[in-house]
């Protein structure tokens, strides 16, 4: 049993701002179904910047739905500039602490926080830029840095407390081990690091090799169910698509989508695309 | 504190209420009857009778002799007790076979042999299919010359399939291979009886059939080359050296005399009340599923995965009305992946992650069922109305 703190269990049992806004200014999805947990965070701008609504859904353990709870409640109110500011260790803090393995629980709601603003701007973000570490929860060496340096984690074990990273099928441990000996002994900034990143692929390259690759893996395998697949748009790495057929009444349509028609891009087309349903 | 009154208790297969029987049994011998039975004199020798009887309640549970009953500490040791043995008895054996499923007790120590014994060995693990089930051809295939021991669980603690053992050991015993099998979870649920069996080594742990923690049983088949694990004094005739832990082995004893008289409620009124149980979920909550085979299966334990919710939110609300059970979800275990038994069952993750296991006893009543069946529709509509996976439509 875990121990968690009145407030984690206020938060959990009696969550604030469920649901989500209609015409939001920016949305933030973070997480899968594979992974376990995931949040959904929409909120609203009044002409100033300010928030002045926001909203969330999660999938998760009682400190992935509190973490998104409180995260709510702190940044309605905030300038977009204030809630740039508000870090893992601020939402953590709100809740009177987490226990130590649930901490990327308050990392998700950061992120998701962070993907929302990003979204508002027509920015990419900049964490999934760098090249996945840990496949099994799909973390980056950028993210993994970003969490040494910010919560001053001095363990492989911290950093799959706080990313996740290492926690599946343990592959990747010796090379968190480098990054953590890399990090803290050169303090590499972010910055150059994303610099060193291998080039991206310019949009019309995506939808090139996107297109093959529905047309080649994914679209046989809808057809077989009485399904199909249309891509719509691809936005950064976002991927818009629309299912067809016998998919759009199938209770598994998103599950397919993520699970999926998302994972097979990744490893065909860039391992960082995010795949979405196009209404 | 929450008192066993208030619990709704449907977490069996986790550990279980210390029967008052056998409470009662043991309390003598940690008040007036402290004497070693090792002892020359009366005092501690009269001990040393009391632990003879214990020994005979155990055996005749099992359909087994009293001297092949040899008592340990917990479940862990004695799978452990069995394995390393074997491996030691047949040194130029190297060659395990296990399953997929079995309890971290097992599949820790067989996943760490090389480690442990210093020696390489090759591991076999059986796969199972999605109900949870054993291929059996599979599994004479994968016996080889330099397979030492093959240890498969009786009943898998997460779902409560029962694997096919008594098959399983024969077909192990035509070959000369040792065969062990974790049977924490079927000894008291269902009948078994060794004497008809091929079977080597059984292990069973006290709390799991209502007698008290940090005790177990390694079963040792006469006539089974055996080594010990812990090596002192002469205690079990030199096979499990340390004091005996007197007034556990005699609450042990009369634990296995009350699952005895219990094994037919057990299977007639415990297992009606899990099936009302179960149907009852699969019927009032949509995208519910059972997890493990329907028939082949312990009568008290039913699993079932709520799609689109996580296990230890749904496990936190249970815990808001007393309800108590578990969860295979990768939160409620500490670890970020769920249950290696659903995974292996090629369980989506879409339902691993929200899966419950609700495992009863004779102490459950119908209105405890009833009073389960009208709190988790609502915990779970609850839950879902907050996940970003479920939509008004599915």
């Amino acid at each position: 049993m875990w121990e968690y703190t009145d407030k984690v269990q206020q938060h959990f049992l009696f969550p604030k701002n469920v649901g989500e806004i209609e015409n939001p200014s920016g949305t933030g999805n973070v997480g899968s179904l594979a992974c376990g947990d995931a949040l959904k965070l929409t909120f609203k701008l009044d002409d100033n910047e300010v928030i002045t609504d926001a909203k969330f859904k999660t999938f998760g353990c009682a400190s992935a739905i509190a973490s998104s709870s409180v995260l709510t409640e702190m940044i309605i109110g905030m300038t977009l500039e204030e809630a740039s500011k508000v870090t893992n260790e601020d939402i953590a803090d709100r809740l009177g602490g987490l226990p130590k393995e649930k901490m990327h629980c308050s990392v998700m709601g950061r992120e998701a926080l962070e993907a929302a603003i990003a979204d508002y701007r027509g920015l990419k973000l900049p964490m999934a830029e760098g090249e996945v570490v840990c496949e099994c929860f799909g973390v980056t060496d950028l993210e993994v840095i970003r969490a040494i340096k910010e919560s001053n984690l001095h363990s492989v074990e911290e950093i799959t407390n706080f990313t996740k990273a290492g926690g599946g099928c343990g592959k990747c441990l010796d090379r968190l081990r480098d990054i953590l000996v890399e990090t803290s002994h050169q303090g590499i900034s972010l910055k150059n690091l994303a610099e060193k990143t291998k080039p991206r692929m310019t949009t019309l390259q995506k939808i090139k090799k996107i297109e093959e690759a529905l047309e080649r893996e994914i679209r046989p395998g809808l057809r077989k169910d009485g399904g199909d697949i249309e891509l719509v748009d691809v936005d950064g790495d976002f991927v818009f698509v629309s299912l067809r057929g016998a998919c759009t009444s199938c209770v598994k349509s998103q599950t397919t989508i993520k699970e999926y028609v998302e994972k097979k891009l990744r490893e065909l087309v860039l391992d960082t695309l995010i795949v979405e349903e196009s209404k | 504190m929450m008192t066993h009154n208030d619990a709704v208790y449907m977490d069996n297969n986790a550990t279980t209420r210390i029967a008052p029987e056998v409470l009662e049994a043991m309390l003598p011998y940690l008040h007036d009857y402290y004497g070693n039975p090792s002892s020359m004199h009366r005092f501690g020798g009269q001990v040393g009778a009391a632990i003879s009887q214990a020994r005979k309640q155990v055996a005749d549970l099992l359909g087994a002799e009293p001297e092949e009953i040899i008592f340990t500490s917990c479940g862990t040791e004695s799978d452990s007790t069995a394995i390393l043995s074997a491996l030691q008895s047949f040194p130029e054996k190297r060659h395990v076979v296990t399953t997929r499923v079995e309890h971290p007790a097992v599949k820790n120590l067989c996943e760490n042999l090389d480690r442990l014994t210093g020696h390489k060995h090759r591991l076999t693990r059986l796969m199972v299919d999605a109900e949870g089930c054993l291929d059996l051809q599979k599994y004479e295939e994968s016996l080889a010359e330099d397979t030492a021991i093959v240890s498969v669980m009786w009943a898998n603690n997460e779902t409560g399939v029962i694997f096919p053992v008594v098959e399983m050991a024969r077909m192990a015993k035509e070959r000369g291979i040792l065969f062990h099998t974790d049977a924490v979870q079927a000894v008291g649920k269902i009948p078994i009886n060794l004497s008809e069996t091929d079977i080597d080594f059984l292990s069973i742990s006290g709390h799991k059939l209502h007698g008290p923690k940090g005790i177990g049983v390694l079963y040792v088949r006469r006539g089974t080359p055996f080594m010990p694990f812990l090596v002192g004094g002469h205690q079990e005739r030199g096979r499990r050296g340390g004091t005996e832990n007197v007034a556990s082995i005699i609450g042990l004893g009369r634990a296995c005399e009350f699952v005895a008289a219990n094994m037919a409620d057990e299977n007639s009124r415990v297992k009606k009340m899990r099936d009302k149980l179960e149907a009852g979920l699969l019927s009032s909550i949509p995208h519910s599923m059972l997890n493990g085979h329907k028939t082949d299966r312990l009568p008290n334990t039913a699993n079932i995965s709520f799609e689109y919710v996580e296990g230890e939110a749904i496990l936190l609300h249970m815990d808001q009305y007393n309800i108590c059970a578990s969860s295979g979800s990768a939160c409620t275990s500490g670890s970020l992946e769920p249950s290696h038994v659903l995974r292996a069952m090629g369980v989506p993750f879409t339902a691993a992650h929200g899966s419950i296991r609700y495992s009863l006893s004779v102490y459950n009543t119908e209105d405890e069922i009833d009073f389960v069946l009208e709190k988790m529709p609502s915990i779970i509509a609850g839950l879902r109305e907050m996940s970003p996976f479920w939509k008004a439509e599915v």
